[in-house]
């Protein structure tokens, strides 16, 4: 995994509530057996009509929203299936940050297992992104901030152990496999 | 040693090493639930890594999402229409193979869905920690197992360490009290609390059901309430064990026998919150106040009493959520025409919910138009089902009787709610596009489902009986 330090991107705007994962990657494109090119197919339903042509009016496809690498949405985005799907295609597609009020639990915890930011902000801050699609932020995972265009920085929580993943591109995956030891210690003394 | 909550007793004896303020536990799963949809990325992991599976002794597969329901592709006397769903079957057939993981294929007696099955075989138990790539893996927390869905990476780490890296959750109490009222169903008590929570109420909590009226449940009732809990966002549902868990388990196949049968119970019966532990939230239901439920949104959060009209006013989700519903404020959810019925999932497709529905149905007919699918949740229910005949009771009727799976409750198979048709469904989610491109998903008990099956239209099943 990259580290990440530092995004500076303008935003995209999706503010329905409680976009779910069936939302995010609908069940028919999770036949997949890889990871690789689910970014095409997110948020599919909302984007293609029942012709495969794109709806001019999504976000997504209008010509100010591409390069875009923050996905500002509504309350409680990740709702719903368990699916790493979702943030495989976010990520793929070109997000790296995803800022709501309310992010659910394990679309939160597989956005951090991909180099995806799960950001909460506050319940105003988070109005005036809605209310401003397309401003620059800067993200800064060192000091824990998003600086909006006026050059406020708001503080983002985040657990140490997934930031210091991040910044130094450690995967989890590597570090739990550095427990052996104390998993087999563990495994001896409960007689698992 | 001061009182404690069932999940913290549960908690405690699984970390491998606790919490600090820079890492999180390390927590050891008891039991790892696979399936073809959210693992082939992982043993990819573990193959590009040359690493093996840690424990296979603590880990199950098998074949549900993407299966076909019907028969003569299930069973490769014809193709399975999709391509990629047959690709993903094989793909975790060969995986299994490769790794030394149990899996219940197609044509194994105890294939089935994996919330189905792992309770069918005395696999879930109470004080395990169990994980599966897949959200409703918090139904086996109705026998006092701490059990939660998980990603892919997830999958990964479990399959190679044993074990997870995660932060303590908080406890959420939810307590009802007294007896349901006729015709209200375990189905409609979740419903009626994912209303009270809200869709994300539950976040970053694990629910402890508990009181007079989650006593009387019988299992099959404990895990359709269980089973919704991530619908209002909590990591896990809980419910303590008692006799009534016991008195499910003993005797099944992967249950402790004998001996260890007896030393297991006495330890499941210390499985229970103490007085006076504290919870970070409480909520109180009076069960006497509880009705049939159906949804009427795009979240199961939105849902009204059977015999209620839909909210005159709401916000923006509301909004947008009736046009796609193609519903009215005000309009009654009564009378509203459906076109497909569908009964099964891991929420409500256990025998219980098919001798229900068949008690209903028997001796009426399934209205014209209405295309009523019946999945059982496992192969086992199936054979149960059609040695009581009930499969007869459903094609009778003119429903449509099929092999176990996943099936309609998320469409993956290729079993879909036509565009713009309407589908009352047993199942747990009523997302936009769920059960197919623009299929509009009206979320309620088997009963209820077998009242629309019948009339045709949303109709009360109080009145069947």
């Amino acid at each position: 995994m990259e580290p990440i330090h530092t995004l500076r991107s303008r935003t995209v705007v999706i503010p329905s509530t409680n976009i779910d994962t069936d939302q995010l990657m609908p069940a028919r494109f999770l036949t997949t057996t890889t990871r690789e090119g689910l970014g095409q197919h997110l948020f599919a339903d909302w984007r293609y009509d029942s012709e495969g042509q794109p709806i001019a009016d999504f976000v997504l496809n209008r010509p100010e929203a591409q390069g875009c690498r923050i996905l500002v949405a509504g309350r409680n985005i990740g709702c719903g299936s368990s699916r790493e799907h979702a943030p495989w295609g976010l990520y793929d597609y070109g997000f790296r940050a995803v800022i709501s009020t309310e992010i659910a639990d394990i679309f939160r915890s597989n956005s951090l297992k991909n180099g995806l930011l799960p950001i909460i902000v506050d319940a105003d801050t988070h109005a005036w992104l809605l209310a401003h699609p397309g401003v620059e932020l800067v993200i800064n995972l060192e000091t824990c901030t998003v600086t909006l265009p006026d050059g406020r920085a708001v503080a983002f929580p985040i657990d140490n152990f997934s930031r210091y993943c991040l910044l130094n591109g450690v995967d989890e995956t590597g570090y739990l496999l550095s427990q052996v030891a104390s998993i087999a210690a563990y495994e001896a003394r409960v007689g698992a | 040693m001061s009182p404690t909550t069932l999940f913290e007793k549960i908690w405690r004896t699984h970390e491998v090493v606790a919490e600090t303020a820079d890492t999180p536990a390390i927590l050891y799963i008891d039991l790892h639930l696979t399936h073809e949809v959210t693992s082939p990325q992982a043993y990819s992991m573990l193959r590009e890594r040359g690493l093996p599976v840690r424990r296979t002794d603590r880990t199950l597969a098998t074949m549900d999402h993407s299966t076909p329901t019907d028969a003569d592709q299930l069973f490769g006397r014809i193709p399975i229409k999709l391509e990629s769903a047959a690709e993903q079957v094989s793909q975790l057939e060969r995986n299994c193979a490769e790794f030394g993981v149990e899996l219940f294929a197609v044509g194994s007696p105890h294939r089935g869905i994996v919330h189905v099955i792992g309770p069918e075989l005395g696999a879930t138990q109470p004080g395990k920690t169990i994980v599966c790539g897949d959200s409703h893996t918090s139904t086996h927390g109705a026998f006092g197992a701490l059990a939660f869905g998980i990603g892919t990476t997830e999958v990964g780490h479990v399959l190679a360490t044993q074990c997870l890296l995660q932060r303590k959750p908080k406890t959420l109490a939810v307590n009802v009290e007294g007896a349901l009222p006729t015709g209200v169903t375990a189905k409609d008590l979740v419903l009626s609390i994912i209303r009270l929570l809200g869709v994300s109420g539950g976040t970053g909590a694990v629910i402890e059901y508990r009181g007079s009226t989650i006593r009387g449940l019988s299992m099959d009732e404990r895990m359709t309430v269980c089973n919704m809990s991530i619908e209002a966002g909590a990591r896990a549902g809980l419910i303590a064990p008692d006799e009534t868990t016991f008195a499910y388990l003993k005797g099944r196949l992967r249950a402790p026998q004998d001996d260890a049968w007896d030393t297991a119970v006495a330890t499941w019966r210390t499985l229970r919150t103490d007085t006076g532990a504290r919870f970070d939230r409480e909520i109180h239901i009076d069960a006497a106040t509880l009705s049939p439920m159906i949804t009427y949104g795009t979240h199961p959060g939105m849902s009204v009493c059977i015999d209620e009209s839909i909210p005159l006013h709401g916000d923006v989700v509301y909004q947008k959520a009736l046009g796609y519903m193609g519903l009215t404020p005000g309009q009654s959810m009564l009378g509203q025409p459906v076109q497909v019925v569908f009964l099964g999932s891991c929420t409500n497709g256990r025998l219980s919910d098919l001798e229900a529905a068949a008690r209903l149905l028997k001796g009426r007919q399934v209205a014209p138009g209405v295309h009523f699918l019946v999945v059982p949740g496992s192969d086992a229910i199936k054979r149960a089902a059609e040695a009581q005949g009930l499969d007869q009771v459903f094609k009778d009727a003119g429903a449509d009787w099929r092999e176990s799976g996943c099936s309609m409750c998320l469409g993956m198979n290729g079993d879909l709610v036509p565009k713009g048709a309407y589908c009352v469904s047993t199942s747990n989610r009523n997302f936009e596009g769920r059960q197919g491109v623009g299929s509009r998903t009206l979320l309620a008990s088997p009963a209820t489902a077998v009242a629309a099956a019948i009339a045709g239209h949303v109709a009360d099943a109080r009145l069947l009986a």
